[in-house]
Parts: structure tokens; C-alpha cells; sequence
């Protein structure tokens, strides 16, 4: 079997709320193959920003990070900074929600690609501005030649989010990170940059690691989800099973308050009671959902569910103990 | 025409902005961002205004709110000319129609607790006598599910959520008869969007207010909306029941609007109706059906002549000339 292309073992990242220290992301355990793609959903306060953060080593200052991050053969865990710019851009590329802030105003387009390829690939002249161009027809951009010498600030939002795509494949990436990569964008346009995605998924073999809350966006473009709950892992499944038919409480919750074509005028949406707690007030040693829960049981106030294996994938919720015989292999959270 | 019932009726208003080049260059042309609409709103009704970015739906709601005064057009709201109130006695007549934005985190006032903020209406407009605002003030925070302690809270300590009940419970202080609601839940997360608008559909049961739901969101609109209206470009394209524009557009751009909403069920959304090119810019909309460049079901006579809204059925309208050709 090849190696992930993107790899961790409980993954945690710490801040400091008043001197003492808490998980924000806590034990995060995940594998993305070469071409797979990875939807990682919560919502706000759930994590998956400094999760994403943590993957390409650009966290805040004061956060603490622990636990192991792999591609391929090469432990990152321990680069130093300068190793990090180059991994940076180049096999691990990343694509953020607001595209305008990610390029740079007084630059053209076609400037911002070439010193990516410049970086990346040593291209520099007539053959570098080429392959820019090439980029740019790659990501379907309308008249590319014209786009190169396009400032950022006379593109639409979907342009633009291209124009940084392109910029990201110049380092000819194996994994790219988007972090709420349509949310900016206009309904209508967001359904094209994920066709996008998909067809540079086929094409390139890249595998991709979708970081949301928008849960329709992951249910139609990725393999595999996974689901974050106050900075751990409460669900990870194949997508088509994950939403068929969730398992735990609080994806099942979060599916169902989702509103849909079709319901009646008038008629209320389910909804999750409570909020999510604040970091430092999250209950440890106990299931941290079990306060909103609709099936809390005793078992949820005694101890803190592992990840319990299922015929494919893993639930943090004890309603799953024993599901399947084989214990998960894999960072459950508890200490294995 | 039923005006007389109308509590809320928009004829044919217009606004445009001057575009320039550079900061200060001279004006090169004019952005229409409301291109002559007209929509009405009954008591007790909620109509949903829907576009995307740029289809001039927020500044329709800010144009009946009166936060920008339209250049040409006639609003009516509760039987009186709307337009000709000025100074005092449009301040006066505020109190019957109110507004809520996307973002609490801005519209509210970081420095004022959430008590204060609820109040502030209250004494402007000397709804209630001096010594029961604050008992008021704790009715108001309870009918949108806030704990009376929450009144002498700030708005940093609360979840975003919570800051959009706030500012809900300011716009209902006045007890108005309409409420624009312009994209109240487009910044929370799907949890929390949930419970505002359980919300609003629960205060719209109790006191019979009226909604002019701003969004682009279609699954949200069908929920809320009795009838709904598609913007596109500074227009309407179609207006109708809710239930018969999802289920059966007329306009090919409501089609694509529709495909496009996600579904994040086991089953596959519907064929997505994929719309060809950019959108285009209000500051240079294309000759004859603005939509046309982008359309499916386009043909020469689209590009020649501009379709105007006219009746398809006698609740329904449209402004194609080839209305529910195209189905999602």
C-alpha cells in the first residue's frame, strides 16, 4: 500500500485560557492516500481552522502543539522553519475562504503565479510565463492570456479563488488543503470551484483534504468524512454511509437541522439544544456532547467515549461499544 | 390590484451608483443596483427576496427602510405614502418597521450592554412609560429566549447566535408590523441558524408581524417565505408562492438557482443546471434579458428585447419570454 500523503497521530493543539492550558484540537487521528479526498466538518469553536493551521505548521503564537504529522516517508513533526517554506506551496499546497486576502493587491495575477513557479519549480523567462499560462487554462480560467495581467481586484470572488488555485498547483502539490474554500462565494459559482476540485482530483491524482461547515459541499465531493465535536473526533466514515445514516448524536443532529428544498412553509427545523461549550469550560473525563445529547445514557457521565470501531469507520459514542468485536488500531483518544 | 390590503407595497423603485475609475476619477457610467422593482407584502405575510451577490436585493430592503433614499418610485407602507415622510414624522413612523442585519457583531454597539441596546428603542420612541423599560426590556430578551441576567452583558460575551437574538429583540422593542430581515442567519453556524429561525417563525405566529426575508439562501426562503421573489441584476425575474417557484420555476435563472442549492442528503441533488460565464456587472448590464448571456434556453429574441414581468398565472409572474421551459 502506498503512504498517505498526509498523515497524524493524535494530533493536539493547546491554548492558554488564563494560565491553564486546553485541547482546542485534541487527539486528532487521520490518514488522506494519494487522490483521496477528506471532508473535515464542525462548526464554529469545533477546531478545524487551528487543525488546518496545524497541517502546514502556521499556528498562532502561544498555541502548543503536540503529537505526530507525517507525508509519505518524511516525519514533519520536527522541520525546521525553513523546511516548512518549502514544503509550504509546494507538495502541500493550501487554498483559504477569502481569496481576496490571500493575493496580493498590487500584483498581477500572471506575477503572483510566476513567483510560485520561480519558488517551486527554478522556471524563470518565456517557458516559466508558458507554464503560467498553462495553469491558468488548467483551472478553466476564461482567456488566460488576459488573466495574467489581470490585477486581483478586477476579478469576481470565483476568479479569483481559480487564480489562487492556480498559484497553488505551480508547486505541482500531492495534497491541498482548503479551508472553507467556497464559503465567499455565491451558490451558483461555489458548485463550479468544487467541480473544479473534482476534475484536478482526477486529472492530477490530488488528494485533497476539505475543511467546512458546509456539509453539503463535503457530502458531494469527498471519499471519506470526518466529524469534530469540541476539538476531537466524534465521527469518521466513508461519506455515502456517514450520510446515509450517521451515527453519532451529533452528526445525526447536525444533518437534521440542515434546511432542505421540499419542507413545508412554516414548519420548524430540528435543532441540537444548548450551544457548543467554551474551551475552558468543556467537561473532561465525560463525553463532551453529552449535555446536548438526546441519548444520553450513564455510561456518558462516567468516562469519555474512545472511537469505537464500525463495520467501516469510527464513532466516539458509546451507543457503538462492542459494535464491531476487533478494537480500533488506530489513536482512540484513550490513551492506546 | 388588493393595495388596500397591502401592508407593504414597492411600485417600481429605482437606485443606481456612480462607478469611477481610481478613487477619484470621474464617474464613467452608473451601476444600477435597483432597476425598477415593485413587490407588496400583506399583513401577516412574509415574502423572501432571493439573488445572489450583486442582484440588488439588500439595497431593496434598505430602500424601503429608508436607509437610502431611492431616486425614483413609490413605496406605500400601512396605507401612507411612505416616500413623502420626512424629519419627525418619519421618525415617528419607524417604530412600525424595522430592521435586522446579517451581522450582529456590527450592528450592535460593542460599548452598550445588551439591556441598554433593547432599551434604546423603547425610550427614543417613548414606547412604554419611563419605570417599566426595564421590565419590558427583560419581556423582550425572554420572547427571544435570553435569560434576564443577559441584559447587562455586553455583546463580546455572548455567542453569535445569542448576539442575533439581541439584536432581533431590539428590532421587536417597537413592536413593528413589518421586519426586514436582511440575511439574519447567513453568518451562524447550521445549528444555531436553525434555532433563529425557529425563532422568527415562532414571533411571527404570536404577534402577526410581516417579514421581507432578504437571502440567498433558497431552502431557508422556502421555509419562512408565503411568497418568494428572485432577483437577478437590479430586478425581479419571477415572483410567486413559495411552494410553486421551487417546484416549478419559470425562469430559467430560479431554475439554476435551484440545482444549485446543496443537498446534503444520501441522495443526489437534481441535474445541476450549469450557467455558462461569468456573472455580469450591474454597471454594464448586457442588451435585451440581462440573462441572456448566461441562459440556456436563450434564443435571438432574448438578445433584442427585454422581457418584462408579466402575469403567467394569476398569482405567478416572470420576465421571460419562454417561462418554464427550462425545469431544474
Amino acid at each position: 500500500m502506498t503512504l498517505p500523503v498526509l498523515s497524524t497521530r493524535d494530533l493536539t493543539v493547546e491554548l492558554a485560557v488564563d494560565g491553564k492550558w486546553f485541547p482546542a484540537v485534541n487527539r486528532v487521528s487521520f490518514d488522506l492516500a494519494p487522490g483521496e479526498s477528506l471532508g473535515i466538518v464542525g462548526e464554529t469553536g469545533c477546531g478545524k481552522t487551528l487543525l488546518a493551521c496545524a497541517l502546514i505548521h502556521l499556528l498562532p503564537e502561544g498555541a502548543r502543539v503536540s503529537g505526530t504529522l507525517r507525508s509519505g516517508e518524511e516525519d514533519l513533526s520536527h522541520l525546521t522553519e525553513k523546511e516548512w517554506t518549502r514544503l509550504r506551496g509546494g507538495r502541500i499546497a493550501m487554498v483559504f475562504q477569502e481569496p481576496a486576502a490571500a493575493l496580493d493587491p498590487v500584483m498581477t495575477i500572471g506575477a503572483q503565479i510566476l513567483e510560485s513557479v520561480r519558488r517551486h519549480r527554478g522556471a524563470t523567462g518565456a517557458s516559466a510565463r508558458a507554464f503560467a499560462r498553462e495553469l491558468l487554462a488548467e483551472v478553466s480560467f476564461p482567456d488566460p492570456d488576459r488573466g495574467l495581467s489581470e490585477y486581483p481586484h478586477r476579478l469576481s470572488g470565483g476568479l479569483k479563488q481559480r487564480a489562487l488555485l492556480a498559484v497553488a498547483l505551480a508547486g505541482d502539490p500531492a495534497v491541498l488543503i482548503a479551508d472553507e474554500p467556497t464559503t465567499a462565494l455565491d451558490a451558483t459559482v461555489s458548485a463550479d470551484v468544487l467541480e473544479l476540485l473534482d476534475r484536478l482530483r482526477r486529472e492530477r491524482g490530488l488528494a485533497l483534504l476539505l475543511i467546512t461547515h458546509d456539509l453539503a459541499s463535503v457530502a458531494r465531493h469527498t471519499d471519506r468524512t470526518l466529524v469534530l465535536y469540541a476539538g476531537s473526533v466524534v465521527e469518521e466514515r466513508p461519506t455515502g454511509d456517514l450520510f446515509g445514516a450517521p451515527m453519532h448524536p451529533y452528526t445525526r443532529g447536525l444533518l437534521e437541522c440542515l434546511p432542505r428544498l421540499g419542507a413545508a412553509t412554516s414548519s420548524r427545523l430540528p435543532v441540537i439544544a444548548g450551544a457548543v461549550p467554551d474551551l475552558a469550560s468543556r467537561p473532561a473525563g465525560v463525553c463532551s456532547f453529552a449535555p446536548r445529547c438526546p441519548d444520553r445514557f450513564e455510561p456518558c457521565d462516567l468516562s469519555e467515549p474512545p472511537l469505537f470501531p464500525l463495520a467501516a469507520g469510527v464513532a466516539r459514542c458509546f451507543l457503538y461499544e462492542g459494535a464491531r468485536s476487533t478494537p480500533s488500531t488506530r489513536g482512540t483518544g484513550d490513551g492506546a | 390590484m388588493s393595495a388596500a390590503l397591502d401592508l407593504l407595497r414597492v411600485e417600481e423603485i429605482r437606485k443606481s451608483y456612480p462607478v469611477r475609475r481610481g478613487a477619484f476619477g470621474a464617474a464613467r457610467g452608473r451601476l444600477r443596483a435597483v432597476d425598477g422593482v415593485s413587490l407588496h407584502v400583506a399583513s401577516g405575510e412574509t415574502l423572501g427576496l432571493v439573488g445572489e451577490s450583486g442582484s440588488g436585493k439588500t439595497t431593496t430592503g434598505r430602500l424601503i427602510a429608508r436607509l437610502e433614499e431611492p431616486e425614483s418610485g413609490r413605496i406605500w407602507f400601512d396605507g401612507e405614502d411612505w416616500l413623502a415622510l420626512s424629519g419627525e414624522a418619519l421618525r415617528r413612523r419607524r417604530r412600525d418597521l424595522q430592521v435586522v442585519f446579517q451581522d450582529p457583531q456590527t450592528s450592535l454597539n460593542p460599548r452598550m450592554t445588551a439591556g441598554d441596546q433593547v432599551a434604546e428603542p423603547l425610550r427614543v420612541q417613548a414606547i412604554v412609560p419611563r419605570q417599566q423599560v426595564r421590565s419590558r426590556v427583560a419581556e423582550l430578551l425572554a420572547e427571544v429566549g435570553l435569560s434576564p441576567e443577559s441584559a447587562s452583558r455586553f455583546p463580546s460575551e455572548f455567542s453569535g447566535g445569542q448576539r442575533q437574538r439581541i439584536a432581533i429583540a431590539r428590532a421587536l422593542a417597537t413592536r413593528p408590523r413589518l421586519v426586514i430581515c436582511d440575511e439574519p442567519v447567513a453568518s451562524l453556524d447550521v445549528s444555531v441558524a436553525a434555532q433563529v429561525v425557529n425563532l422568527l417563525l415562532d414571533l411571527r405566529e404570536r404577534s402577526g408581524l410581516s417579514y421581507l426575508f432578504v437571502s440567498h439562501d433558497l431552502a431557508t426562503v422556502e421555509r419562512i417565505s408565503d411568497r418568494v421573489a428572485v432577483m437577478y441584476l437590479g430586478r425581479i425575474v419571477e415572483e410567486g408562492p413559495t411552494a410553486e417557484v421551487t417546484s416549478r420555476p419559470l425562469h430559467p435563472y430560479t431554475a439554476a438557482l435551484l440545482s444549485a442549492v446543496p443537498s446534503a442528503g444520501p441522495v443526489p441533488a437534481r441535474a445541476r443546471v450549469v450557467l455558462p460565464g461569468e456573472p455580469p456587472s450591474a454597471a454594464d448590464p448586457p442588451h435585451g434579458c440581462s440573462f441572456h448571456p448566461r441562459c440556456p434556453i436563450a434564443r435571438p429574441r432574448c438578445r433584442e428585447e427585454t422581457p418584462p414581468l408579466s402575469p403567467f398565472t394569476s398569482s405567478r409572474t416572470a420576465a421571460c419570454f419562454y417561462p418554464g421551459e427550462l425545469a431544474p
